[in-house]
């Protein structure tokens, strides 16, 4: 054997040691079962990564709460649209809020003009005023997904003015067309579906269309099934999504011996189902009516970060799962927020067609 | 029962690995040895369980028995009879009997003068059988990871631990597994054809030998293993194949927790293109 050759096996069993040294965990693990004993149904989660995500999912400190009286906020000021219930104490509270929790860095300016706070001028405050009747459409209409725990703004802008975890359209790197191979969405590792090789943008078919999953037929020997191994992926694709969003995996919801089945599924999945109808109802009726603002505004107000306020396709940066969980199977890790600022509540102007549970 | 001609001259006295003389003799056809009495009292008292398990269990559909592990709440105690504990008491009945089994082997191969492959070959499946059963239960932290007795309830316990992994096909020692065993039927069969083809000439011509054997391989891929070459080939493909089962099951839980294409992050993220 040649020098060169010895010494390339001894660098690739180097490498090889490094690769089962340094890429795996190590026990002990903690695991749950959720399941009758022996089925596998469960979570299991490495305790020494558990800390930091606690940690990284803690409330912010509450402003002191504020007693409601005095004049109507309505009355009081111009302009206020969606908070008129509030003692204007109590809209004090709640614009401090918002700005520790939107834009901290930024203040009260991200939204207002200083020489005119009743003035709509800079668009943000438009959005904002829309964000408020979406917290106040979340906490009201879906409670199936956010239980009594409810949202806030931070429970999604964690002090960032654009949320960190957003998605828009994405077809894929530029290819060629007519004749030659398609990839279909899919076959590049994509961080969305937890660096699998699954379709990437499985959230434009199911959080912005209202494309249902249909994959599993009930029926022996299935006729009448259009559903196809693309299907089967897209869905892959998002249910990826979900396990990455909230460190879970499929048996959290699922009995992987029938997916479809209800009957064999655990309780959370019904709450994920109204999730991903709360979502569309998130995108369709409050996000994507935006769009003309950030299309005229592309990288935000003069006074806030520099970023793209829209996709490359021009469309609205839109909420999935991770928007709110970060990495939690319960936002922040299932405390309410919302019980600390009731003024959220109170918001009764939604103005919004009503929500689709089918 | 009768003996055949021949066999008289391999039954040899002697070799055993312990007892000595003791049962070191045939039942009709069958040898029995320390390890055949041990074999056959694990594998009654074993299947004596399983069947007072079933008779519990509310099925004798025999798709549908279950003899469930215990809770994960028992950890690595023992557990109630019929919380699990009969389970326990089939796991180590059952690693009894193929212990013994393997080591009867072994016996016999040293009667016949052989070499240690059978038991060596048998050992890895009951190498992939412990490591299901008790390693990676032992590095979990509970006997109810490992896997229950029964024909659906078995399958349903792959399905979903290879779920709670995401998406299993990226666990790399899972695809080394696959790999091997798609190998070990590609060999086998290219062998067995091979075989069946040199033995079964055209009518009137004679049976060939090693040589058109190697002369068809060469002809056709360039490269012939040869007859020896070939069972050495097939076992070790088939031994890897257990291996790497054994290897894939033992990393899902106490080695990684999460997805299993998330392992492939040091792979996207090598400073090369990244």
């Amino acid at each position: 054997m040649s020098f060169s050759l010895k010494l390339g096996a001894v660098l690739a069993g180097l490498l090889g040691l490094a690769v089962i040294l340094f890429t795996f965990e190590r026990p002990p693990v903690e695991t749950v079962q959720t399941g009758f004993r022996g089925v596998a149904l469960g979570n299991i989660a490495n305790p020494r990564l558990q800390p930091a995500l606690a940690a990284a999912n803690q409330l912010p400190p509450m402003i002191p709460r504020v007693p409601s009286v005095g004049p109507r906020a309505g009355q009081a000021y111009r302009n206020v649209q969606v908070l008129g219930e509030l003692g204007v104490a109590e809209f004090a509270r709640t614009m401090a809020a918002m700005t520790a929790w939107v834009s901290p860095e930024q203040g009260c300016n991200y939204c207002h003009n200083p020489a005119n706070m009743a003035s709509d001028e800079i668009y943000t405050k438009v959005v904002a005023r829309r964000m408020l009747q979406m917290v106040a459409r979340i906490n009201a209409e879906w409670k199936p997904h956010v239980l009594e725990t409810g949202v806030t703004c931070y429970t999604c802008h964690r002090g960032n003015p654009v949320p960190l975890n957003v998605w828009s359209e994405n077809t894929g790197p530029m290819r060629g067309e007519g004749f030659s191979a398609s990839s279909n969405g899919q076959n590049l590792a994509s961080p969305v579906v937890g660096d699998s090789s699954l379709p990437y943008d499985p959230f434009s078919r199911y959080l912005d269309q209202a494309v249902n999953i249909r994959v599993q037929t009930p029926d022996p020997l299935p006729a009448g099934n259009s559903q196809g191994i693309k299907d089967a992926e897209f869905t892959y694709g998002l249910m990826m999504h979900f396990s990455q969003a909230l460190g879970v995996n499929c048996t959290t919801c699922h009995n992987s011996r029938a997916f479809s089945a209800w009957d064999q599924s655990a309780p959370q999945r019904t709450n994920a189902w109204h999730g991903i109808r709360m979502v569309r109802d998130i995108n369709h009726n409050f996000i994507d009516p935006l769009q003309p603002l950030w299309a005229a505004n592309p990288n935000g107000p003069p006074g806030g970060p520099q970023r793209a306020r829209l996709g490359p396709h021009e469309d609205p940066l839109k909420v999935n799962c991770t928007t709110c969980h970060q990495g939690v199977n319960k936002p922040l890790n299932g405390v309410s927020m919302l019980r600390d600022y009731p003024e959220l509540g109170r918001i009764t102007n939604i103005d919004a067609p009503p929500p689709i549970r089918q | 029962m009768a003996m055949l001609s021949f066999e008289r001259k391999y039954r040899v006295r002697g070799g055993t690995l312990i007892g000595g003389d003791l049962f070191d003799f045939w039942v009709g056809p069958f040898y029995v040895g320390f390890f055949g009495v041990t074999t056959i009292f694990c594998t009654l008292v074993g299947t004596l369980m399983i069947f007072y398990g079933a008779a519990i269990g509310g099925t004798w559909n025999p798709w549908t028995i279950n003899i469930a592990p215990p809770d994960l709440k028992y950890g690595l105690g023992l557990a109630p009879l019929k919380d699990g504990g009969i389970w326990q008491i089939v796991t180590v009945c059952a690693l009894g009997a193929f212990v013994s089994w393997a080591l009867r082997q072994a016996e016999i191969a040293r009667k016949l003068g052989m070499g240690y492959h059978i038991p060596v070959a048998y050992s890895m499946a009951i190498f992939a059988y412990f490591t299901l059963v008790v390693i990676r239960p032992v590095l979990m932290g509970a006997w109810g990871h490992g896997f229950p007795y029964g024909i659906l309830s078995h399958l349903d316990w792959v399905s979903n631990t290879g779920y709670q992994y995401l998406h299993f096909h990226y666990n790399p020692a899972h695809m080394l597994a696959v790999t091997f065993f798609f190998t070990t039927t590609l060999a086998l069969s290219l062998h067995g054809a091979l075989v069946l083809s040199a033995i079964n000439p055209a009518p009137g011509t004679d049976v060939k030998t090693a040589e058109h054997e190697n002369t068809f391989f060469r002809d056709t891929i360039g490269y012939s293993i040869g007859t020896l070459g070939i069972h050495r080939l097939g076992l070790f493909l088939a031994l890897s194949a257990g291996f790497w089962s054994a290897v894939c099951i033992v990393i899902s839980g106490p080695f990684w927790t999460h997805g299993w294409p998330q392992w492939w992050s040091w792979w996207l993220n090598l400073p090369i293109w990244s």
